[in-house]
């Protein structure tokens, strides 16, 4: 993956990786042994791959959940399973290309898939409407859930949003309900509900889809009650604080696990899940199918009450 | 204008002296100055414009409970800094100075009462203490409102007014949201009423969890109520907001509100509603 787009911090490897393919390009071309110095570069990435991302600061993992080379939902769901059949619509108002979902097989069992999706270049952006639903699309995600719960498959869920639509007609058509509804609804689904972050987890467009028994983050993930820009411009009064903001609001995927709110980060490739997205696929796959067979067991009324009794508990404070 | 307000404050500084602060109000809907014993008198509703003032938890408690009494529950419920919170000040700081400014713990109160003889699990907002935002106090409150609720089998009433989740409590604060939903749910399986009241503003986070999940909703006239802000769509889209966008009429004509009720007919709507959804048991 040392083409396309890149992080500022991403630069010098990127350098560095071009180098060593030039490189082993001329060996190859040239017929000409230059193997330990191919080695050695090698082994400088490495220690320059490490440096720099052992010391990320929350405002470089926030650049990364962004990635423009990140997988998406409709990438992983494509890596993960097979067969998957994309169902429409809210049956209501209308179909929200940026909420996707479908039945597939995973690992040849049926289960309910389901995410916000992003554009890759401006007309899919567009499209997609930069992966930001609009109340149709919490709508039709319920909608898919509950035919998930009527049927008895699971429901795995990824999250990749900056935020829930702010427009006219978002308010017009009950943005806040829908959210609100999908709270209420997803505690009485019947079958287990697996959630990953799998990009940016902003606030409540991504709670929306983001209430169930399982809550993981991919390393390079975000997940906060409001994006860094949102934040800094609020309480800065400067969007272009964002970095301070991203510090204070504890949003990557180790700080949420510190507050114990998620149930465990899933490793990403090094240098981040764009390096190598079959490779993310298969962790992030791996993980789904620990929790399958940890919550396939459990009868309706014992997945429900856990589920309360998780959300239940979150908080800190004094009495 | 600070030139004009200092004219003004040298014409009527003899008075001053006599009388106390806040002898007149200026009415934030038409500018009309007003005597503040008659706007108390209307329950702090413009008698000229109907613009409603936002009033403070207590007197909300006075207006809707009978004897405007609540056992209150969970006051010393207090706020914590998980996050170690800093933007130009530290959460620790807003907290003190917000408890200092209004007396309470956090922004809310909540407890038992009754409204015509109905008992009622009940909680307020108040806007006063950091917008009303809703952090892991606020939730957990509002929590324990709707089990008391569940447990008692009695009506939950909660009057909101909020600006949204508490950014200083980041993730916490949005988790609150799914906490209150997720209760919600079982009262709904318990099939006791839940009344939701939304006042001048209700947005974001609130909005987007329990104010939204009442069997009914009942809001103050021309509340600003969303999902999102107005400064934030109109940045988004890029264009002028049509006017009366986000108020409680304009949620009304998109169908998601049940009752527009004036201050002074607030308790008689609620007082209804909970009558023709609860059934009081004959030994209670």
């Amino acid at each position: 993956m040392i083409d396309g787009p890149y992080l500022e911090f991403e630069k010098p490897i990127m350098e560095l990786q071009k180098k060593i393919s030039d490189m082993k390009e001329f060996s190859r071309v040239e017929d000409i042994e230059l193997d330990s110095e191919i080695k050695s570069m090698e082994g400088k990435l490495k220690k320059m791959q490490d440096s720099i991302f052992a010391k990320l600061t929350r405002w470089q993992r926030v650049q990364l959940a962004r990635h423009p080379k990140r997988p998406y939902t409709l990438d992983y769901i494509d890596l993960i399973t097979t067969d998957f059949v994309e169902l429409h619509g809210d049956r209501c108002f209308a179909d929200d290309n940026a909420m996707v979902g479908g039945f597939a097989k995973l690992d040849g069992r049926p289960v309910l898939i389901l995410g916000q999706q992003k554009g890759r270049n401006t007309k899919s952006k567009l499209y997609r409407n930069f992966g930001m639903a609009n109340p149709e699309g919490y709508r039709k995600a319920l909608r898919l859930m509950q035919m998930a719960s009527k049927f008895n498959r699971p429901i795995i869920i990824l999250i990749d949003t900056p935020g829930a639509f702010p427009g006219i007609g978002a308010e017009e058509r009950g943005q806040a309900e829908s959210i609100a509804r999908n709270l209420r609804e997803m505690t009485n689904l019947e079958v287990p509900i697996i959630i990953t972050i799998i990009g940016e987890g902003a606030s409540g467009g991504a709670l929306g889809i983001g209430l169930g028994d399982r809550v993981f983050m991919l390393e390079n993930s975000w997940y906060s009650v409001i994006s860094p820009e949102g934040c800094a411009a609020i309480l800065w009064r400067d969007a272009a604080k964002a970095p301070d903001a991203a510090e204070a609001l504890k949003l990557t995927a180790p700080d949420v696990d510190k507050l114990d709110l998620i149930d465990g980060i899933i490793p990403e490739p090094e240098c981040g899940a764009h390096m190598d997205p079959s490779l993310a696929a298969e962790k992030l796959k791996k993980q789904i199918l620990i929790a399958l067979d940890e919550l396939d067991p459990m009868t309706p009324e014992e997945l429900i009450l856990h589920r309360i009794e998780k959300y239940r508990k979150m908080g800190v404070y004094t009495t | 204008m600070d030139w004009f307000r200092k004219s003004k404050d040298g014409l009527v500084s003899q008075q001053k002296k006599e009388i106390p602060d806040g002898l007149w109000t200026k009415c934030k809907g038409c500018g009309e100055v007003i005597y503040s014993k008659i706007l108390e008198e209307q329950l702090w509703v413009c008698p000229n414009c109907n613009y409603h003032f936002r009033i403070n938890a207590t007197k909300i408690i006075s207006l809707l409970l009978d004897d405007g009494q609540l056992e209150t529950y969970d006051d010393n419920l207090s706020s914590l800094d998980p996050l170690s919170f800093r933007d130009s000040k530290k959460y620790t700081d807003r907290i003190k100075a917000s408890q200092q400014k209004t007396g309470m713990k956090d922004g809310l109160i909540s407890g038992l009462g009754t409204i015509d003889g109905l008992p009622v699990s009940f909680a307020v907002m108040d806007f006063a203490f950091m917008g009303g935002s809703m952090g892991s106090v606020v939730g957990e409150k509002i929590a324990r409102t709707i089990e008391r609720a569940i447990e008692r089998e009695i009506p939950l009433v909660i009057v909101s007014c909020s600006g949204g989740a508490r950014m200083q409590e980041g993730i916490l604060s949005l988790m609150q949201m799914a906490k209150t939903s997720a209760l919600l749910a079982v009262l709904a399986k318990k099939k006791m009423p839940y009344i939701s009241i939304l006042t001048n503003p209700t947005t974001a986070g609130v909005m987007a969890s329990y104010a939204s999940l009442g069997d009914i909703i009942i809001a103050e006239p021309k509340a600003l109520l969303g999902f999102a802000g107005p400064r934030v769509i109109q940045q988004t889209i890029g264009q002028d907001l049509p006017e009366g966008f986000q108020s409680s009429e304009f949620f009304m004509e998109h169908g998601f509100l049940d009752v527009i009720s004036e201050r002074k007919d607030l308790r008689r709507n609620l007082s209804l509603c909970l009558q023709y959804t609860y059934d009081k048991p004959v030994n209670g």
